[in-house]
C-alpha cells in the first residue's frame, strides 16, 4: 500500500520556502511566516505551541527548506531545542531556538553555568540557546553570553558561544543525548535530500539552456548519462530520508536508530556525487559567485559532514550488521526479525 | 550570468524521481515468517546451498514445484486460474526472501514474473486457462524471446517474421540469449507482422506464444563464459503458431512488451543478485572487522536498505495503477551497479581468492558473482539505455 502523502503540506511548504527572498543571514520574514503557518514548531505538541506533526510531515517541510536554501534554524528549533525543552519541562521561549551539546560547568543550585560551546548553529539569531550538558538541559538567554561569529561552508552561522552566567536548568533522562543525535541526523538527511534535488534541477535547466557545438549540452549523451547518475543519487537520498522519517514515526526515534543512520549515510554519500556532477555540467559559471548553484552545493558539502558524515554513520550500521551476522543481516535490512 | 528565475521554477519542472514511500501490508509479516521457516528447513535438509545470480542459474524443478504447492508462485493470478489472487506486495515478500536466501528460482522466474501478468493483461481466456494453472503450480516453465543476433538494445529492429497462413501464423527467424529455453515448455516471441516502417519503428510488431516442441523450432545452447548452459539460441524455420496463440493484438507487440518494464526493472532481483555474497562476507569478517571494514559493510547495507525502499515504493505505485518507468530505470541502474559493489568489497576485504569449485561458501559465491557480473548491467536494458530513459524523463531528449 502506498502511504498517503500530505499534498496540502507539500504545497504549503513549496509556497513558503519558494517565496523566500534571496539574501544572507537569518531570514526574519521567512521565520515569521513559518510561525504564522505552524511550520516553525511542526512536530512539537500543541500544548507548547506546536502543530503535533509527524516526522513524515517534517520530512516534507525540511526537504523544501533544503531545496530552497532556507536561512532559518528550523531543525534546531523544532526537532532539537524545542523538543529538549519540552522533554525537560522547561517553558519554551518564543522565537527561533538552537541547540548545542557540550561540557559546561553547571552549578545547578545557583543556576549558573560556564564554558565554551563550538559551532552552535544560528546562535547569533536565536531567542534561546538550549544546551545538553551532561544530565542537564539548560536554557540560556543569548543576551547573557558572548558570541563569536563563525560559519560553515554554506555561510550558515556556526558560532562560538562563551557562557559564564545564569541558566535555567532541569535534569533529563539518560537516553536524551542519543535521541538528540539521531534527531539531528534525521533532520539533516531531509535537508540534504532537498538540496540534492535543487542541485539536479539547476543542472538540468542549465543543460537545456547552455548551447555549445550548436546545440544545448543536454542533447549530448555524455552529459545526459552524468545527469542520470545524479538523478539516481537524488532519488536514493529522497527515498532514504523519507523512509527514516516513517520509521521514526512507527518505532520512535530510538527505535529507528538504524534507519536514521542508514538514511544519513546514504544522503551524505549522495550529496558529494550530486554536487560534483552539478558543477561539472554547469562548467565555470557554477564555480562563481554569479550563479546560484552554490546555494545548493555548498549546503551539500556542509551538511554531508554535519551531524555525522557518511563514514561515521556507516560505521554504526556496519557494526550492527556484523553483530547481526550472516543470518541476522537480512532481517536487519527488512526490519523484520 | 545569473539565472533568470528563482529556484522554485526549476524544482517544479523536476519530475518525481521516486514514488511516495510504501509499506508492506501487516499480513506480510506472517507470510515472510512462513517463507523463512520453509527456506531454513530446505537448507537444513541440504536441498540446495545459496548461490549468486540464482534467477538465471538456479534451475530446480523440485524446488519450484514445492513453491507452487505452497501457493507462492503466480500469487497475483486470480483463484479461478489457479493462483492466490494476492497483491503484488505479497509476491514481493516471497520473491525477496527467496533471492536473499540464494534459493534456486530460475525454473519459474520468467513465468512467475512476466508471463503470468502478461497473460492476465493481454491473454485470451483460452490462453489463461491453458497456462496459468500450470504456472501457479510450478509445473509450466516459460522463456522470453526478444533479442536477436542483430537486435539487442534496439529491440524495435527485430527481424523474426510472422506471416499469416491459414489458421495462424508462420514464424521464421532467430532469437538469442533465451534463458532456460532448453527446459521450458513455451516462450513469448516478439516478431514482425508488418514490414518495418522507419517513420514508426514500433508499429507492426506482435507477440506469439510458441510451444517449444513445435516442429521447426531448434534450440541450441549458447554457453556462458563459465561454460554453463543457461542461454540459448532459438531458431524458427516456418514454425506454425495458431491464431489462438497470438498474445494480445496483432501490431501491439511493442506496447505489450514495454508496458511491463516498470515491473521488470524495479524488482528485488535488480539489486539482490549478489546478496548471498554480502551475507557470506559479513560472516567472514565477523567480529574481527576493523573500522574500515565496518564502514564498508555499513555503506553496502545502507545502500541496500535504500534500494529496497525505492523498489518497494515502486511496487506500491504499480499496485495502485501507476507506471513509474523513470523510477524503475533509476532503481535498475543503481541496483545493478550495487550488485557489482558487493563483489569489490568482498574481494578487497577478505584475502580468499574466488574459487568456482570450492565447497559452498564465500569463495564459491565470490566466483559465481565475478563470473556472472557482466550480465547484471546488461539484461533487461543496459544501464546506458536506462540512463537515456532517465534523461528523457528529465526532459533532456
Amino acid at each position: 500500500m502506498t502511504v498517503a502523502i500530505n499534498t496540502e503540506l507539500v504545497d504549503l511548504a513549496e509556497d513558503v520556502f519558494g517565496g523566500a527572498a534571496a539574501g544572507t543571514g537569518f531570514d526574519a520574514p521567512l521565520w515569521a511566516t513559518l510561525e504564522q503557518t505552524g511550520l516553525a514548531r511542526l512536530t512539537l505538541p500543541a500544548d507548547v505551541g506546536g502543530s503535533d506533526g509527524s516526522f513524515a510531515d517534517a520530512a516534507i517541510v525540511l526537504a523544501a527548506a533544503g531545496a530552497h536554501a532556507a536561512r532559518v534554524p528550523l531543525v534546531e528549533t523544532d526537532l532539537l531545542a524545542g523538543w529538549l525543552l519540552q522533554a525537560a519541562e522547561i517553558p519554551l521561549p518564543a522565537g527561533p531556538l538552537t541547540l548545542a551539546t557540550g561540557d559546561l560547568d553547571v552549578a545547578r543550585t545557583v543556576r549558573r553555568a560556564a564554558g565554551v560551546l563550538h559551532r552552535v548553529p544560528w546562535a547569533r539569531s536565536v531567542a534561546g540557546i538550549v544546551v545538553l550538558a551532561g544530565d542537564h538541559a539548560l536554557l540560556i538567554d543569548p543576551a547573557d553570553v558572548t558570541i563569536t561569529e563563525g560559519f560553515n561552508l554554506a555561510e550558515e552561522p556556526r558560532d562560538t558561544v562563551t557562557i559564564d552566567g545564569p541558566v535555567t536548568a532541569s535534569s533529563i533522562e539518560e537516553h536524551v543525548g542519543t535521541q538528540l543525535r539521531l534527531r539531528a541526523a534525521l533532520g539533516r538527511a531531509q535537508l540534504l535530500a532537498g538540496a540534492t534535488a535543487s542541485a539536479l534541477a539547476s543542472a538540468v535547466r542549465y543543460a537545456e539552456e547552455r548551447v555549445q557545438f550548436g546545440r544545448p549540452i543536454g542533447r549530448f549523451q555524455a552529459v545526459q548519462q552524468q545527469l542520470a547518475l545524479a538523478a539516481a543519487e537524488v532519488a536514493a537520498a529522497q527515498a532514504a530520508a523519507q523512509a527514516a522519517a516513517r520509521a521514526a514515526d512507527a518505532a520512535g526515534v530510538l527505535g529507528a536508530e538504524l534507519p536514521i543512520a542508514m538514511a544519513k549515510a546514504r544522503a551524505s554519500e549522495a550529496a558529494g556525487v550530486v554536487a560534483r556532477i552539478a558543477h561539472q555540467v554547469h562548467g565555470a559559471i557554477g564555480f562563481t559567485r554569479e550563479h546560484d548553484l552554490r546555494l545548493a552545493t555548498t549546503r551539500l558539502w556542509a551538511w554531508r559532514d554535519e551531524d555525522g558524515s557518511e563514514a561515521q554513520w556507516q560505521e554504526t550500521v556496519g557494526a550492527a550488521a556484523l553483530a547481526a551476522g550472516p543470518e541476522g543481516l537480512w532481517p536487519l535490512i527488512t526490519g523484520t526479525p | 550570468m545569473a539565472q533568470d528565475g528563482p529556484v522554485t521554477s526549476m524544482l517544479a519542472r523536476l519530475p518525481a524521481l521516486v514514488p511516495p514511500p510504501a509499506e508492506l501490508p501487516p499480513r506480510a509479516v506472517r507470510l515472510r515468517a512462513e517463507v523463512r521457516e520453509f527456506l531454513a528447513a530446505e537448507r537444513a535438509a541440504g536441498a540446495w546451498s545459496p548461490r549468486a545470480d540464482v534467477w538465471l542459474s538456479g534451475w530446480d524443478e523440485r524446488f519450484t514445484k514445492e513453491l507452487g504447492r505452497r501457493g507462492w508462485l503466480g500469487m497475483t493470478i486470480p483463484v479461478e486460474y489457479g493462483g492466490k489472487g494476492a497483491s503484488a506486495l505479497d509476491r514481493y515478500v516471497v520473491t525477496e526472501e527467496l533471492l536473499a536466501a540464494g534459493a534456486p528460482v530460475a525454473a519459474h522466474w520468467v513465468a512467475d514474473r512476466q508471463i503470468g501478468p502478461s497473460l492476465l493483461r493481454f491473454g485470451s481466456e483460452e490462453q489463461r486457462r491453458r497456462f496459468l494453472p500450470g504456472i501457479a503450480a510450478g509445473e509450466v516453465y516459460f522463456g522470453i524471446g526478444m533479442s536477436e543476433p542483430d537486435s539487442g538494445s534496439d529491440l524495435a529492429s527485430v527481424r523474426t517474421k510472422a506471416e499469416q497462413v491459414a489458421g495462424g501464423w508462420e514464424l521464421t527467424g532467430t532469437k538469442v540469449w533465451t534463458s532456460g529455453a532448453h527446459h521450458a515448455h513455451a516462450f513469448f516471441a516478439l516478431a514482425r507482422t508488418a514490414p518495418r516502417d522507419d517513420a514508426n519503428r514500433h508499429a507492426g510488431l506482435s507477440q506469439f506464444i510458441v510451444e517449444l516442441d513445435t516442429p521447426g523450432v531448434t534450440i541450441r545452447p549458447i554457453p556462458l563464459l563459465t561454460g554453463a548452459h543457461h542461454f540459448n539460441e532459438v531458431v524458427f524455420d516456418r514454425v506454425f503458431v495458431p491464431d489462438a496463440m497470438v498474445l494480445g493484438e496483432i501490431g501491439s507487440g511493442w506496447h505489450q512488451v514495454t508496458s511491463e518494464l516498470a515491473f521488470e526493472r524495479s524488482g528485488p532481483e535488480r539489486f539482490l543478485s549478489t546478496y548471498p555474497l554480502l551475507a557470506a562476507l559479513v560472516g567472514e569478517l565477523g567480529s574481527t572487522a576493523d573500522a574500515g571494514a565496518r564502514r564498508e559493510i555499513g555503506a553496502l547495507v545502507s545502500r541496500l536498505w535504500t534500494l529496497r525502499r525505492m523498489s518497494l515504493a515502486i511496487a506500491g505505485a504499480l499496485e495502485s495503477g501507476a507506471a513509474p518507468e523513470l523510477a524503475a530505470a533509476l532503481v535498475k541502474d543503481l541496483g545493478t551497479r550495487y550488485e557489482n559493489e558487493i563483489i569489490d568489497a568482498a574481494r578487497l576485504l577478505v584475502a580468499t581468492p574466488p574459487d568456482p569449485h570450492a565447497e559452498p561458501g564465500f569463495a564459491r559465491l565470490l566466483a559465481d558473482a565475478v563470473l556472472h557480473a557482466p550480465g547484471f548491467t546488461l539484461r533487461g536494458g543496459t544501464n546506458e539505455v536506462l540512463r537515456g530513459i532517465v534523461a528523457r524523463g528529465l526532459g533532456l531528449r
